[in-house]
């Protein structure tokens, strides 16, 4: 399609109780750097049911314009309502660039999107950029398990599309400005959704790992031995406030269940801190983490690769390290 | 059951190393494998074979002649048929037209064995990790799509019943048919071959397809021409320089020290 304006348009994903996903208002930061540069204004897009919060967070957080679709067929995600609202809505206001949060449901629908436009999309971009010569985005985007950055351009279509990883970029602060906001009568009709949810199954309180939106993740490897080890580890993490992590080999031990692991065929992280402990670092481990603010790893192998991407190194044994690190804490905060 | 599953045969990225001197990626001598997540989708499609022995299942792949040998290995796992889409034209393919020659391949291979009432792909390629060539296949064929599943509850007659990851949980999904489906890693592994499937598969005739094959296709939407996303450059992740090493005489002096450090920087 034509792009009609230079608009940057940033898809806010919503959750149940109607507030903004975070990655949402995380894209309002790049999105106005793009938007500037390429002359347009930023809009964000929420879509779901009963999501005026989700609404003030974008039109608080730097929003040109907020447009909005709220009904109540998007009250739960699904593939064919929400690729259908995403592109009636692109088609009718042409923007030039969309960005839309890489969380499993935005790549799930990001594809659909862009193929119905016959445009291009690229995938969980870690970093933006526009061009300088031609003024398109600049997707960068790791490849090979993280072990090769590519740049990605879509110079002759449009709108120019990508998902970008959460975490990566910081909220914008709110400001005292207030945007437009357009309300759209848009409805998919429910009968045409050809994915029915049958069954939810949360998690139980103490199997939700919110490993995403975790401040500190301390996470353990091969090293930590058994599922006895991370009962350590455990104890760190209620010291600090932190979400326990793990590397595919101690799930793949059986150690650990699935829904703690950080990589490649697991969570893809960005927490302030992270603490590996027994941790290697296979490149599909840090991968999923090496975009964390802080790192920090203790290892008895003082070759082990994950002190290549270590802010702060201990080489030693953990289960000596992790209880003193404990104590120490514990001792600060008393 | 009719089901297809698509696969792609990836370097071990396990095995990818840097070369130091010009910071490209090294891949001589890199073993190929099918990838992952496409192996996840095979035994998937085995396992509803399990229950319904008449199911057929055909694996597709597209690339150069050497994905045969991945071919080859889905035979021996679970595979009936195979089929190799390659073609000199089809090269530097993006995923938008990558999934638009596997959706007119897929046209063509269901003109010999039926239409399919599944296709079964990995999540990701594990070289590529876009995650989006599964779903846009299921744009051009216009099916509806379940991703992130982490296996099939029930092929019913009516309906497929799939287990999927959702953010803060699981679900089961109920889809009709014909559909399109994602695998991610289950918590199961998947079967090995057999001796017996090993020496049928070496003897397997692999059909190919090329683009002469593809009576629909426009080729001005294939290969590096048809492909909207352009790569501009690449380059090697630059490693952070070394942290602080810290050291001393008993663990609980690094842990003060390390401490120190976190607490002086601000970030606990």
């Amino acid at each position: 399609m034509e792009a009609k304006t230079k608009d940057l348009w940033v898809f806010v994903e919503t959750k149940e109780d109607g507030s903004a996903k975070n990655v949402g208002i995380e894209l309002l930061s790049p999105g106005r750097t793009i938007a500037d540069k390429q002359g347009g204004a930023l809009v964000a897009l929420v879509v779901g049911c009963g999501v005026d919060q989700a609404v003030e967070e974008a039109a608080t957080h730097g929003a040109d314009k907020v447009v909005v679709v709220d009904s109540e067929e998007f009250k739960e995600y699904s593939t064919d309502a929400y690729a259908a609202a995403l592109t009636t809505l692109i088609e009718k206001y042409g923007p030039a660039s969309v960005l839309i949060g890489a969380t499993p449901n935005g790549r799930d629908l990001g594809p659909r999107v862009s193929c119905r436009l016959n445009t291009g999309l690229t995938a969980d971009c870690t970093g933006l950029d526009v061009d300088d010569e031609t003024g398109c985005v600049c997707w960068t985007r790791p490849a090979f398990g993280g072990n090769l950055m590519a740049v990605i351009m879509c110079p002759d279509h449009r709108p120019q599309m990508g998902t970008v990883r959460p975490g990566v970029f910081k909220k914008p602060a709110a400001s005292g400005q207030k945007a437009e906001i357009v309300h759209e009568d848009f409805h998919f009709p429910a009968e045409d959704i050809r994915t029915k949810l049958l069954e939810n199954i949360q998690e139980a309180a103490d199997e939700l790992v919110d490993l995403e939106g975790a401040d500190i993740i301390v996470s353990g490897g091969r090293g930590v031995g058994g599922p006895e080890g991370f009962k350590v580890l455990q104890e760190l993490c209620d010291a600090l406030g932190a979400t326990l992590g793990c590397s595919r080999a101690a799930v793949d031990a059986g150690w650990i269940s699935h829904s703690h692991q950080v990589g490649q065929t697991g969570k893809t992280v960005g927490p302030k801190l992270y603490i590996a402990c027994g941790i290697s670092g296979a490149i599909q481990h840090l991968a999923g983490m090496s975009s964390s603010d802080y790192i920090v790893a203790i290892n008895k192998d003082a070759d082990a690769p994950i002190f290549g991407v270590a802010d702060y190194g201990i080489v030693g044994n953990l289960f000596d390290v992790v209880p003193a690190l404990t104590a120490e804490i514990k001792k600060r905060k008393a | 059951m009719n089901i297809l599953v698509c696969v792609k045969q990836v370097p071990d990225t396990n095995e990818i190393k840097i070369d130091p001197e010009t910071n490209t990626l090294v891949r001589d001598g890199v073993p190929s494998i099918v990838n992952t997540f496409d192996g996840y989708a095979l035994e998937a499609a085995a396992r509803i074979k399990d229950n319904a022995p008449d199911t057929k299942i055909v694996v597709l792949s597209m690339g150069p002649a050497q994905a045969e040998a991945a071919l080859r290995e889905c035979l021996a796992i679970a595979a009936d048929k195979a089929y190799l889409l390659t073609d000199r034209a089809f090269g530097g393919s993006d995923t938008l037209a990558t999934s638009y020659i596997l959706s007119q391949a897929i046209r063509k291979v269901e003109d010999t064995e039926g239409k399919f009432d599944m296709i079964f792909c990995g999540k990701q390629a594990i070289d590529g990790d876009t995650a989006q060539v599964g779903p846009e296949i299921a744009e051009h064929l216009g099916y509806p799509q379940v991703t992130y599943a982490l296996e099939v509850q029930e092929a019913a007659a009516d309906q497929l019943k799939v287990l999927r990851e959702a953010e803060d949980g699981k679900q089961v999904v109920g889809v009709g048919y014909p559909c399109l489906v994602t695998f991610t890693k289950p918590s199961f592994d998947p079967r090995f071959p057999t001796i017996k499937r090993k020496m049928a598969a070496r003897k397997a005739v692999i059909e190919q397809i090329t683009a002469a094959d593809l009576a629909d296709i426009d080729l001005g939407r294939a290969g590096l021409k048809g492909s909207p996303t352009k790569v501009k450059r690449t380059f090697v992740p630059p490693r952070k320089k070394s942290g602080m090493m810290i050291t001393g005489e008993t663990p609980e002096e690094c842990a003060g020290k390390l401490y120190e450090a976190l607490n002086g920087a601000h970030i606990i």
